[in-house]
């Protein structure tokens, strides 16, 4: 018999509600989210950290939630593209990429709006290098990121007090 | 004509979602007692199955069930003539890859477990690698259907005497060019969710872009009525060509379901994913150019060799479609072209983004700037001078309609400061332009009827709401939003207050799918036909209550008012009650089929196209001599788009290809290698992840300079043409032709990476011939062509005897 328990239960904040949850140990944190919290609005590409679309805020920073495990978040703070909105108010980020074309199908963005979230938490005055620097490790097929890179400046825009 | 909606930026009617994350993808499909299914594939490439013994993954805790090739004894195959697939393998695997048995588990953890319990006894085969190793191989045969021995498919088509032509010219080219395939890497792997339903019919949510063909090509695989299967197609985290086959875990998956009476689910891994591949064709080919001394095109003999993995696939298209295009960009009086499409032991080939037209448009216009070269001409000027005729007929009598190719050549010309720049740069500095086109939509279905290739159905009612129906599938290039765009502008209404309802065979009216760029053309027009039957409708009642005659009626802004007395008016919910008085339940339908196409010989279906777009694209480089290594700093596109519906859109299919031409130029190959002799021999991909498989980070692209050229074409809705394929197509022959500007070297084969200029940069100092590309053109036992008159020498577009044809030239 293995000493490996079935489930393991923890409580972590998820998009600021205090969220307990229970899963497999081998789970990564985008299974717990998409499998056992139904927060499929976080995506995969790849599950190897090679694309990007899994991206999500762990205390902040940017991480690919396809190599952290789901054990290893008791009592962070996560954050998934679900918590962007207030209420029914798009972020400013949400809705520069859909005003601006920056989310085609759709399937890289929300990894790329966390992603860019970190970056505008932390400096509103960014310029163009700095975007395509913090999106480097964001794959998308669609775009060509002109006009993602528009987006990101148009928030920080946006959002200047 | 004042439009309120076509033309403008607008927000896409279903951006809120995408950046919400509420867009429901196919695995984000959950449902109860959803079961979990796995493929074990074959890791051999060609190989007998002489024995499979699944009896200990059956017994392992949690599986519900495993499925062979005994479960499918029936082939399946996307097009009419290409049946040759096993949902699981039927004693014979074809390529590294080739589902071979699934397990259907309470997870995946589990499936993916009982998947090393399945003993599978294989007999290795003789492999063929490539397309010239089926050639000189016509045994082991792959396939026992097909042409002869290993191809599959082998033709010629010749349209006036093509050898006289070449005979004549003042100068003829002769050139060898290779384009290596490479994979559409959508960011969502395919996913598909089948469920009985209450009454045991079927529904499969499926990431495909094309759910009335799998709906179709489903129930023959099945063996059941087309009446009790449902597919629904979601929104596809982008296709680019690689959903567009009916796939094996599509059919798995919907067997097992039914089987189980449970939901089952299937999502391929990345690997999974480069292995089923049907992505972008290698294609060596040979183009034979006859030019007058000016550099006026006389003649072209194009030969292509497609190298087409282990299965038919689309590829009796692909075959055609390194072709038949190219004709339709510049004045081309005589034209040959011989195609061969064989069988490998490798993942199967098929449409990708530009569909087997990449490849002879990278030969053709690389090859103009070597004639360019040649004749002291400015590569800009030659192309100017030869652009095909709006409302002509080609020599293969495609119809061409309106083209703007010459405006974007213009445009890119002055906004990239070509006079300044062409040959003018300092040494390692280059730019170079090349030119293309493409469909907008196939003029043929890939079944044959007559039935329409898109319908759409209108539904209001006394709520004022208005919901269109419509087979089209969402894969991000906007295909809802364009749907809104075209009966919002119809009725006078905001295009977010139209519900869409697409993709679903059970709810929508059939459209042929999101492929060969026909959405916006058969859609729109489709879209348009009912609004205004819609309208009509309306108008009748609400003239009524006005005291006008309808045509006196306008509809704009959620209103309908009297034309000169907008104060006379009701709104939109008014005017639909009335109507809904008048008629009782309010609807409307609207269909599209292509016009006739001209040609009438066998093979004329292909090429055929309501309206072809234009692009043209000039891009920069920098070399560095001592290693080879390049950048490219800035792209100029100009796209003939007839009309934008949305400009934000619009430009976003527009870099989005300038990005995948460029991923193709640089550094995108799917590319094989044999294991070693004491292992397998298998050929194996040699990069089957996202880390590996190099594609375009941010940091890569460079800044994109995007023109849309508006001429708007009277076959298309508002004017409207493709912009998701077309502009692709120049960017990759644009940079060998700007590295030639640069340091003076061809290369002539794709991707072009550093190590390659670097070897025609030694070869240039070694005092030979400055080329990396391939030597030569094997020995192809293409048919005798089928003869055909050009329009301009008394054809009639059919088929002629080539004595016929000797005695009118």
């Amino acid at each position: 018999m293995s000493a490996v328990p079935e489930r393991i239960h923890l409580s972590m904040s998820v998009n600021g509600e205090e969220t307990p949850v229970s899963f497999a140990p081998y789970k990564t944190l985008l299974e717990v989210l998409r499998e056992d919290l139904n927060l499929t609005g976080t995506k995969h590409g790849c599950e190897l950290g090679e694309c990007g679309a899994c991206a999500v805020l762990v205390d902040g920073q940017p991480q690919l939630s396809c190599l952290v495990l789901g054990a290893a978040c008791a009592g962070r703070r996560i954050e998934t593209v679900e918590g962007m909105a207030n209420g029914a108010e798009l972020h400013p980020l949400q809705a520069a990429f859909a005003d601006l074309g920056a989310a085609q199908c759709g399937y890289c963005t929300p990894g790329i709006l966390m992603t860019a979230k970190a970056l505008l938490d932390k400096d509103l005055n960014v310029n163009r290098e700095q975007i395509k620097e913090a999106i480097s490790g964001n794959l998308c097929r669609c775009t060509g990121y002109q006009q993602i890179f528009e987006a990101i400046e148009e928030a920080a825009r946006r959002m200047q007090p | 004509m004042s439009l309120k909606v076509i033309g403008k930026a607008r927000r896409r009617v279903d951006g809120r979602a995408k950046v919400t994350g509420l867009t429901k993808f196919a695995d984000d499909i959950v449902l109860p007692r959803m079961l979990h299914c796995r493929l074990l594939r074959s890791p051999h490439p060609h190989a007998e199955i002489l024995e499979i013994n699944t009896q200990r993954a059956e017994k392992h805790p949690g599986v519900h069930l495993v499925l062979t090739g005994m479960d499918f004894p029936i082939t399946f195959g996307i097009m009419p003539v290409s049946q040759d697939e096993y949902p699981l393998a039927n004693g014979r695997v074809r390529y590294v890859g080739d589902p071979v048995a699934a397990v259907i588990a309470k997870d995946e953890q589990t499936a993916t477990a009982a998947l090393d319990l399945i003993e599978v006894n294989y007999k290795s085969l003789k492999t063929i690698s490539n397309s010239e190793e089926a050639l000189q191989n016509p045994e082991p045969r792959i396939h026992d259907y097909g042409e002869r021995g290993n191809i599959h498919r082998i033709q010629s088509y010749e349209f006036g005497d093509v050898a006289e032509a070449l005979a004549k010219s003042a100068h003829v080219f002769d050139d060898v060019f290779f384009y290596e395939g490479n994979t559409h890497l959508p960011i969502e792997q395919h996913a598909s969710v089948a469920a009985p339903d209450g009454e045991g019919k079927l529904t499969l949510w499926s990431s495909t872009q094309v759910p009335h063909y799998i709906h179709r090509a489903l129930a023959r695989a099945l063996q059941m009525p087309a009446a009790h299967i449902r597919v629904i197609a979601c929104p596809n985290g982008g296709g680019f060509g690689g959903k567009c086959d009916l796939h094996n875990h599509e059919i798995v998956v919907s067997r097992a379901a039914l089987k189980l009476g449970r939901p089952v689910k299937i999502c391929l891994n990345r690997e999974e994913v480069f292995y089923m591949h049907r992505g972008r064709h290698p294609v060596l080919m040979r183009m034979r150019t006859g030019v007058t001394k000016d550099g006026k095109l006389t003649g072209m003999h194009l030969q292509t060799l497609l190298d087409g993995g282990g299965y038919g696939g689309y590829g009796a298209a692909s075959t055609f479609y390194t072709g038949v295009l190219q004709t339709v960009t510049y004045e081309l009086p005589r034209y040959k072209f011989d195609a061969c499409r064989a069988f490998t032991n490798k993942p199967p080939c098929g449409p990708k983004r530009g569909h087997g037209t990449p490849q002879p448009r990278f030969g053709q216009e690389v090859q103009l700037d070597k004639i360019a070269e040649k004749l002291k001409l400015d590569p800009a000027e030659l192309r100017l001078g030869m652009v095909a005729k709006p409302n002509s007929l080609t020599a293969n009598w495609l119809k061409i309609g309106s083209i703007g190719l010459a405006e974007c050549i213009r445009q890119v010309v002055a906004r990239s400061d070509w006079e300044n720049k062409f040959k003018k740069m300092k040494r390692g500095k280059g730019i170079g332009i090349a030119c293309s086109s493409y469909l907008s939509g196939a003029g043929l279905p890939i079944y044959w009827n007559k039935m329409p290739h898109s319908g759409v159905q209108l539904l209001a009612d006394r709520s004022g709401q208005v919901t269109v129906f419509c087979g089209a599938t969402e894969i991000g290039q906007g295909s809802d939003d364009v749907l809104a765009a075209m009966v919002a502008e119809v009725l006078g209404m905001d295009p977010y207050d139209i519900r869409c309802v697409t993709g679903d065979t059970a709810l929508t009216p059939v459209d042929l799918g999101s492929y060969s760029s026909r959405v916006t053309v058969m859609m729109g027009n489709a879209a348009i036909q009912a609004a205004e039957k819609l309208k009509a409708q309306i108008a009748e009642a609400a003239a009524e209550q006005l005291e006008v005659i309808p045509s006196r009626l306008s509809f704009s802004q959620g209103k309908v008012f009297v034309t000169e007395k907008s104060n006379k008016s009701l709104s939109f919910k008014e005017a639909i009650e009335f109507a809904e008085a008048k008629f009782g339940t309010l609807g409307a339908v609207g269909s599209y089929s292509p016009p006739r196409a001209p040609g009438r010989y066998k093979g004329a279906g292909v090429g055929p196209s309501p309206a072809y777009s234009y692009s043209a694209c000039v891009l920069e480089v920098e070399v560095d001599e001592a290693t080879g290594w390049f950048a490219v700093p800035k792209i100029w596109i100009a796209h003939d788009i007839g009309r934008t519906v949305n400009p934000v859109l619009a430009r976003g299919q527009v870099e989005g290809s300038v990005y995948m031409g460029l991923a193709e130029a640089l550094m995108e190959e799917q590319v094989f290698r044999r294991l070693p002799p004491k292992m397998s021999q298998a050929l194996v991909h040699k990069i089957p992840s996202l880390l590996e498989y190099k594609s375009p980070t941010s940091l890569d692209m460079p800044e994109v300079d995007t023109v849309l050229i508006e001429d708007p074409d009277p076959n298309c809705p508002f004017g409207a043409k493709e912009a998701g394929q077309g502009p692709l197509l120049p960017v990759m022959p644009a940079l060998a032709n700007a590295i030639f500007d640069a340091v003076g070297v061809r290369i002539d084969e794709l991707p072009i990476t550093p190590d390659k200029v670097l070897r025609a940069l030694e070869l240039k100092a070694q005092g030979k011939t400055p080329r990396v590309g391939p030597e030569s053109f094997p020995a192809v036992p293409y048919p005798k062509s089928i003869f055909v008159l050009p329009p301009w020498e008394g054809g009639d577009g059919k088929e002629s005897k080539r004595n016929d044809a000797a005695a009118v030239v």
